[in-house]
């Protein structure tokens, strides 16, 4: 800035504001500031006056008011005296549930999509690429109905695996069967796998909320945590040992001895076994069970967003300059060591801030779920309640609400990721 | 300094439709064209036609008010809705009337601010499932999973009926009837359940009929019938009428084929009032005096409009019971013309 032009030297006239810079872009902002207010208001004036000429108010006391429906899968217990409000947590965690799980898989998928899409291997590079461009260019909502076609129009019903006596004396099968030791079942409602159970029980706190935390599980998970504990203790001496006198001490069995001893020592000791699935009339009782809806709800959004975050990967890796593979082959480094040690870690900087958008894309992608009657946060609130009750504008705000803090949280702790592996400069 | 302007633009996307000004009936005389919500498919009661037409037991009473309000009973555009998007649809005014076998309850007259004008059928909610599984009873279920359309009253019906008999269930929320079809079809649950009529409407339309049962159950009481807007009291007059004329019609034996000869001959008062030859009961709701004469002729009483869309004659074969006329021991009842 060598030159600036002479000063008025008269006072303020009305028409700076337009044609003097020094005026013009607070002038623009002032403009614009009052239209968006001016457009707020309209908008909330509008909702105002149509609720008025409806005479329904604006409240969410219907969220204290008995729900009276049920939901197939629930994380904490529900029952349909429970409130809206109850309802609506229950869709939440079905939300998160789904959301936290698809962005771990779809990051492992993607990951390895990615990195195998640059492979030598030809034909390994191929499928790939048809894996990438064939998940990725069709929409979502269609692979997540494909999803819950396939799992509950291709296996059997639960009755076909029932296997009466009757049946045993005239020498029949039962269609189908269940696999690895009688362990798994997979109907066309859901798939049944053997819980562990305990026989002897510790008791169960009951958490505010009316959730239950069984003891047990607390005991082996704090169990779990010591063993984790010790072991890095034990890691810890074996490197002192071996930096003092250049000969590492034999872990080897050690290790799985202090990891799994005591946890099996406890579990052994509080009567573990497994609680296998069994067939009664119309389903199988008994283990665990994931409905369809949710696994299919899962497979999709996994498959569908690692087709996203593989090219996400792939495009961090070959940000990096050949150089940097080549000086890592030079130094002796195999390329697994190379991908590991010097690659994805420079990669991940190019990676992560677009992979952000993705894990968002996902959790808000969730909100598909009622296409395989899957009950998150959409089905609940925005489906049943606000059917139920009547408040369009109420659920319909809330759910905005959630589905924003949900993002802004991810976005937050993300870009804290982001920062802690960013390029340290000094 | 770079000196960069933004121009915010404002995205104006209104919340609701503009401010309800002119009466609903004033807006389907200007716009020459009812609007009206139905189920998006169960046959009998509203499903597209070969030519993809609707056609069924509720579009009639769509016909009749629009054959009433605008003299032709083809000047309807149907708007199909899931159960989930009705009750918003038309409280928003994206449709002018709903005939999409809706149950009158009492929030939703209240608390959603719709005027139900009407019962079209008695109906009850009833228990569907496949002969195999050998069961007899509702109160059999134990245990089973049950595919419920989600939005319903239906599904609020299952958790009561469940929690007072005490037994345990898993549903799947399915969006409309066809899914609901499909899911029990291939078995992804033991029972589909919704009102009795929808089930013998899906019924006839399923491959394996033979092979399907409706429990003897029925659950509770679901009056179904045509819901307007809560406040436009002149447009909800205007549906209720157009629709008992259908009722009135049976009772005194006035059909689609009887109409002129019984209009030329008629001495009975109550049939002239009804068929406008005496008084001036169009001009009290803003119509003419022609409006039930029309709405019959357009669709036929009510016991044809039965009988050509869910009768014993059709493949869906409901019978009359509790919607037969009163003088016959059900429960359709035509206030008086008067």
């Amino acid at each position: 800035m060598t030159l600036a032009s002479d000063p008025p030297k008269d006072g303020f006239r009305l028409s700076m504001l337009i044609y003097d810079t020094r005026f013009r872009s607070v002038t623009i902002q002032v403009i614009v500031l009052v239209l968006f207010l001016a457009g707020l208001f309209w908008l909330l004036n509008n909702a105002y006056v149509n609720l008025e000429a409806k005479g329904k108010d604006f409240n969410f006391s219907f969220l204290w008011t008995r729900a009276g429906y049920d939901i197939a899968q629930t994380l904490i217990p529900y029952t349909n005296d429970d409130t809206h409000m109850r309802a609506l947590i229950e869709g939440l965690l079905n939300t998160l549930l789904v959301s936290v799980l698809g962005c771990i898989c779809a990051t492992i998928l993607g990951v390895f999509v990615g990195v195998l899409r640059l492979s030598h291997n030809w034909l390994v590079a191929r499928i790939m690429t048809v894996f990438v461009e064939t998940f990725r260019n069709i929409p979502l909502l269609l692979w997540i109905l494909l999803m819950g076609t396939i799992l509950s129009e291709t296996r059997p019903s639960p009755r076909d695996f029932r296997f009466t006596e009757a049946m045993q004396a005239a020498g029949e099968t039962p269609k189908a069967s269940m696999w690895l030791f009688d362990t798994i079942a997979v109907t066309n409602r859901g798939t049944n796998v053997a819980a562990p159970a305990f026989s002897n029980s510790l008791g169960e706190v009951v958490l505010p909320g009316n959730i239950p935390v069984s003891l047990n599980a607390l005991a082996l998970f704090a169990v779990l945590a010591a063993s984790f504990w010790g072991w890095r203790r034990l890691m810890a001496r074996a490197k002192a040992v071996q930096e003092a006198t250049g000969t590492r001490p034999a872990t080897w069995w050690q290790t799985p001895l202090i990891l799994l001893g005591p946890v099996v020592a406890v579990s052994l000791g509080l009567g573990f076994h497994l609680d296998y699935p069994v067939i009664t009339r119309f389903d199988f009782t008994g283990g665990f069970q994931m409905l369809h809806s949710f696994t299919a709800l899962l497979i999709a959004l996994t498959i569908y967003t690692s087709a996203f975050i593989a090219e996400i990967v792939r495009a961090g890796i070959l940000a990096i300059s050949k150089g940097q593979t080549e000086a890592a082959y030079a130094l002796g480094l195999r390329p697994g060591r190379t991908m590991n040690l010097v690659i994805l870690p420079q990669a991940l900087r190019v990676i992560v801030p677009p992979l952000i958008s993705q894990y968002l894309n996902l959790t808000k992608n969730s909100s598909l779920a009622i296409a395989v009657s899957y009950m998150d946060l959409r089905g609940t609130l925005g489906g049943i309640t606000l059917n139920q009750t009547g408040r369009e504008l109420e659920c319909m705000l809330l759910m905005m609400l959630i589905y924003l803090t949900i993002s802004l949280v991810i976005s937050s702790v993300m870009n804290l990721y982001n920062k802690s592996i960013k390029l340290k400069e000094r | 300094m770079k000196q960069s302007v933004f121009f915010g633009s404002l995205v104006m996307a209104g919340l609701v439709a503009g401010v309800a000004g002119a009466s609903t009936l004033d807006e389907v005389k200007a716009r020459g064209e009812l609007i009206c919500g139905v189920n998006p498919g169960l046959t009998g009661f509203a499903a597209p036609d070969a030519n993809g037409n609707y056609q069924g037991f509720d579009v009639a009473v769509c016909k009749a008010v629009a054959a009433a309000v605008l003299g032709d009973p083809m000047k309807v555009k149907y708007v199909p809705l899931t159960g989930e998007t009705r009750f918003t649809a038309l409280a928003s005014g994206e449709v002018d009337m709903l005939s999409r076998n809706s149950t009158w309850t009492f929030s939703r007259d209240t608390e959603l601010a719709l005027d139900f004008v009407a019962v079209n059928y008695y109906d009850g909610q009833g228990f569907m499932v496949h002969k195999e599984l050998g069961v007899s009873s509702a109160k059999e279920l134990e245990g089973a999973t049950i595919c419920v359309q989600t939005g319903t009253t239906t599904e609020m019906n299952l958790a009561d009926f469940f929690k007072a008999n005490n037994m345990t269930y898993t549903p799947v929320n399915i969006a409309d009837d066809a899914e609901g079809q499909q899911r029990f079809l291939a078995g992804a649950c033991d029972s589909y359940t919704t009102d009795a009529s929808g089930l013998a409407a899906s019924r006839a339309t399923m491959p394996n009929a033979d092979d399907i049962v409706i429990l003897p159950e029925i659950i509770s009481k679901e009056p179904l019938g045509p819901a307007v807007r809560h406040g436009d009291n002149n447009w909800g007059d205007i549906v209720r009428w157009s629709f008992y004329a259908l009722v009135e019609a049976e009772e005194y034996g006035v059909t689609k084929a009887n109409l002129e000869e019984v209009a030329a001959s008629t001495q009975n008062p109550e049939i002239r009032r009804l068929l406008g030859l005496e008084g001036d009961m169009g001009a009290k709701i803003g119509l003419d005096n022609d409006f039930a004469k029309r709405a019959i002729l357009a669709v036929g009483n009510y016991g044809e409009v039965f009988e050509a869309n869910i009768g014993a004659g059709t493949s869906i074969g409901l019978a009359r019971g509790l919607n037969a006329q009163w003088t016959q021991g059900g429960l359709m009842y035509a206030p008086p013309f008067r």
